[in-house]
This record gives structure tokens, sequence and C-alpha cells, in this order.
């Protein structure tokens, strides 16, 4: 009864599904190149860093709650089969599949920001491995409540809406928090966007390269995501499967 | 209203032996919108005990599953599994179920699956075995999604056997599989009840559920209709007609002898409805010791099943004392 062979068949499910994992990785590298590769010596002066880079932090950021929201698709799919149903018959728990789900996401979303780095690479962006490891860190950290956003929309959303939905929460995270360029520089609505996971996700990066600068506002803002999704995704765990 | 056929075995709410039932579930109702699934049943299974819910289609028997699984939460009653609420029964690894609906996860290989499920119990089958049993070693190394509907089912209840829980539960585990690959079932099945499983499977088969049973429970309509030995269900469906050639006594006197239902008279032969043939026989003879031409037919369990699910169209006729 152990969670490791769980773990271990939901990280070969993810990586089998070829074309989810395919398209992961190459959405953001696509919208990368798209994008910077005509103005790879431009300059964002308001970030003091050259547009290559600028970009592919918010790059990294979008690609990884691209990938990181979607084992939720595969849970949508299970549920969808009654999967998630005869599962609930067996001793195992919801956290261990939740723990494998988790690692999964982090299997797409990991690469996603290797190529990513590569890809800024390419264009000229140098950093130190202090750096690197710094801003992956924090990307990562960031991820998670966009993890356990995919587990909920897998338990709530119709199969058929998910895609869709899925696609319009990362949009608009990615676009409030800043992935594409910065919207706002100051007053009430920076407060706001400030209050968005994604925001932190895409300030990992500014965080590592500029100035260090990762306020205790950014743990706390992650922090109650976090502690708002988990009892969601238990409810939505409950509310999906029936359990009293 | 229920109507009360239990046996003495289902009448008892403790075991003789002293252990906890395989399933006890009392006063169980559930009711969706305004259709009422299940209307008050009541059911004990012994550990070790091989029980066939029998019933068409819309009965209640899959409801009825799925609130002894935890699946579904009951409106009234409670459910115990070996003593225990169902979800710590199924925490504890001591149930394996095959539901009615539902089609295997994709992305992964039959043996992968089966090597799966079997991680999540402590002490499961062997995968190897598991294959072998079903018949599906040739496609071990097949694509869950690259199956047909009957190798796909068999594939379902694999995963239920290589659980090797103490109780199984099988929604209608013959649905969709031809004849062959049903014999194929019930062979793998007795396997596994001799090894001393508590097997609980939903059928509207009604030959599985004779031939393969313990104990037979009729639902209809969201309540238990009938239950007993395949033999004494037949005997309860008041299907077993007696004729014979009785030139005199009135429709009166024939009918208030013992386990006769209905008398039918046409000129000189009486035809006897019978819920009880064996009480109503030895009391014709000793009745009317004219009667000649005596034949006696048994119903079929087809007739029975007809009988006793069929929907009441007049009050219910008298219910015969046992």
């Amino acid at each position: 009864m152990s969670a490791a062979t769980h773990v271990r068949y939901e990280l070969l499910r993810s990586f089998r599904n070829r074309l989810t994992w395919a398209l992961s990785l190459a959405l953001p590298l696509v919208v990368y190149y798209a994008v910077a590769s005509g103005q790879r010596h431009a300059f964002v002066y308001a970030a003091g860093v050259s547009f290559p880079l600028y970009f592919m932090t918010g790059m990294a950021a979008y690609g990884a709650m691209f990938a990181a929201i979607g084992p939720g698709g595969r849970l949508a799919r299970d549920r969808a089969r009654g999967w998630t149903r005869q599962l609930r018959i067996t001793p195992l728990r919801a956290r261990t599949d939740y723990l494998a789900k988790t690692l999964a996401a982090y299997l797409v979303a990991l690469p996603a920001l290797v190529l990513v780095f590569l890809a800024g690479v390419t264009l000229g962006v140098r950093l130190g491995a202090a750096q690197w490891l710094e801003m992956s860190g924090l990307l990562l950290i960031g991820l998670v409540p966009f993890v356990l956003m995919g587990i909920i929309l897998g338990h709530l959303v119709a199969t058929d809406a998910l895609v869709p939905v899925m696609g319009w929460l990362v949009v608009f995270f990615a676009l409030f928090g800043g992935a594409f360029g910065s919207l706002f520089n100051s007053g009430a609505m920076l407060t706001v966007v400030k209050g968005l996971p994604s925001y932190w996700l895409v300030h990992a990066g500014a965080a590592a390269l500029l100035h260090g600068d990762w306020p205790a506002e950014g743990w706390i803002v992650l922090a109650c995501w976090t502690a708002a999704l988990v009892p969601l995704a238990v409810l939505a765990y409950r509310h999906d499967t029936g359990e009293a | 209203m229920t109507i009360s056929a239990t046996t003495p075995r289902t009448a008892s709410t403790t075991l003789v032996s002293g252990e906890p039932a395989g399933i006890r579930a009392i006063g169980l109702t559930k009711s969706y919108d305004t259709v009422q699934a299940v209307r008050g049943i009541d059911l004990v299974i012994a550990p070790r005990e091989t029980v066939a819910l029998l019933g068409p289609n819309g009965a209640g028997k899959t409801t009825t599953i799925d609130m002894v699984l935890g699946l579904t939460r009951s409106d009234a009653g409670s459910v115990s599994v070996f003593g225990v609420p169902p979800a710590t029964a199924v925490r504890s690894g001591l149930v394996g179920g095959m539901l009615q609906t539902g089609s295997l996860p994709d992305h992964l290989r039959i043996r992968e699956l089966l090597t799966l499920v079997a991680s999540y119990y402590p002490k499961p089958l062997g995968v190897d075995d598991v294959l072998r049993r079903t018949g599906l070693s040739d496609l071990a190394e097949r694509w869950t999604t690259k199956l047909s509907g009957g190798q796909a089912q068999r594939v379902r209840f694999a995963t239920a056997l290589v659980t090797n829980a103490d109780l199984l539960v099988l929604d209608e585990p013959t649905a969709g599989i031809d004849v062959e690959g049903r014999h194929e079932f019930w062979e793998a099945m007795r396997g596994i009840a001799a090894e001393g499983k508590t097997v609980v499977f939903a059928t509207h088969y009604l030959e599985e559920a004779d031939a393969f049973a313990d104990r037979i429970v009729l639902i209809a309509r969201g309540s238990i209709v009938a239950d007993g030995p395949a033999t004494e269900i037949k005997a309860k469906a008041g299907s077993r007609t007696i004729r014979a050639t009785l030139p005199v006594g009135d429709l009166q006197s024939l009918l208030a002898l013992p386990g006769v239902m209905n008398v039918e008279r046409h000129g000189e032969t009486v035809v006897l409805s019978c819920a009880d043939a064996d009480a109503a026989l030895p009391a014709l003879f000793a009745r009317f010791p004219e009667v000649r031409d005596v034949e006696a037919a048994g119903g079929s369990l087809e007739e029975a099943f007809l009988e006793l699910t069929a929907e009441p169209v007049e009050p219910r006729p008298k219910e015969v004392a046992e």
C-alpha cells in the first residue's frame, strides 16, 4: 500500500500523453520567439533589463502555469470515464493522488521552464548560476496555487468545457499578473494585481535578476491562495465523488 | 410499503458465530429528486456468503450497492461493512469492487493498470495470476483504450479480483460479455468464492443468480420482494399451478386450502394457483378425496421473477403465512 506505484504511473501517464506534453512545452516557446526574436536588442527601461530577458521571465511564468494546470485535464478525463469513482472504493487516499498530480504537474512545468530559459540564452540572455536557480526555485513554489486550480477544475468542470475554462483562466492570470508585460506600474490596480499568485510568479524572475527583491508580501499572497485552494480542492473532491 | 418476505437468516441482526456481518444494511432509503430509488432495504450478508441482487433495471440495485460502498449517502438507515462504516472498510482495503458504469483510464497497459490497482491493497493477488484467471494473459501489454467491450469488461473484473479484498461487490459484472466469456467469468468467480470471499453481485440474468449465488435477494421498485435460496424464491412466487379433475367443491372452500392463492373452475377441471404447492397438495387430497388427474407444474425462476417484480395493479394477493 505504498504511494510510490501510484506516483510512478501518474508520471508515466502524464509523459505518455505526448500531444498535451508537447503543446505545453511548445506554447510559451513559440510566443517567446515570435515576440522577442524581433526585439532582441531592445531594452525595457522600466525594468532595467533587456527585452529578451524581461519577456523570458514572463513566458517562463506563463508556460509553467499552463503546464501546472494540465493534470486537471487528466483528472477530468478519468472522471468522465468513471475512474475517479472506481478509485473511491480503493484504499487510495485523495492526498496521495494529489501528491502524484502535483509531481506530474512539475514534471511538465520544469522542462517548460528550462526550454524557455534556453530560448532566452539563444537570444543573448546571460545570467549567473545562482540567479537561474533562484528564479527557478521561486517559480516552482509560485506554481502551487495553479496545480490546485487544475485539480479543482478537473473535479468540477464538465470535460467539454474544461479546455476553454482552463485557457481563459491561464490567460487571465498571465495577463493581469504581467506575464506579457506589466499592465500597471502604480495605483490601485497595481495593489489589486499584487494579490494574484501569477504576479509573484512573474515577479520571481525580476526578484532573482534585479535586486533580490522578494518581499514577505509575495510569500503571504502565495500562502493565502494555497490556504484558500486546499479546502476548495477537498470540497471539490467530495462534491465530485459524493463522499459524505 | 415494504413487502416483507424475509427469511430467518436476514431477520436476525447478529450472526450466530458472533463475527461482524459482511454487510449489514438497515432501513436504507434514497431518493433522487422525486424518484424514490430505494425504499427501506434491510439486508444482512454473512461473511463468505455469495449473494445475488436480482432485479429489473431501475429496481434500485445500483443505488443499494453505491450506499453499501459509501459512494452514495443514504437518506435514512445505516450500513456497516465487516462491522465498520463503509468508508473505513474501503480505506482498510477490505472492499474490492466493480462498478456498473465506467471505462478504464487511458495511457496505461492492462498489466500496468492491474499493478496500479494492486498497489492500493494490503494483500493483493499476483498480477500474472489474475491475468491468467481472467483469460487476459495474451492482452497484458495491450493499451486499456484498445479493447473490445467484452475485453474491457473482463479487465474491469480483473481489477476487482486483483484486490484480493474480503468483500467483492460486482455491479452487473457480465454485462456486455458474450456467452463463452460469461462462462469463463463464472468459472473464475467460483474460484474466488471458494477462497472464502464474501461476494455480492447485481444482475438481471436469472440463470446467473440461480446457478451461482447461495442466496438471491430479489429487488423491485426499491424494495426487497424476496430473499432466500433460488428454490425458495420460486416457491414464493405463487406461480406453481395445480390442475385437477374435481366435480365437487365450491370455489371458497378450495381457496381456503393452505397455500392456494387463486382458483379457477372450467367445468370439472379446477386450476389452483399456489404460493406454496407443498402445503396445498396434501390439503387438497385430504379435503377432497375424490380428486383425480392431479398435475402440479413448477414455475420457472423466470416466472417467479416476473411475478415478484411486476408492478402491482391492485392490492397484493393475500400473503400466505409460512
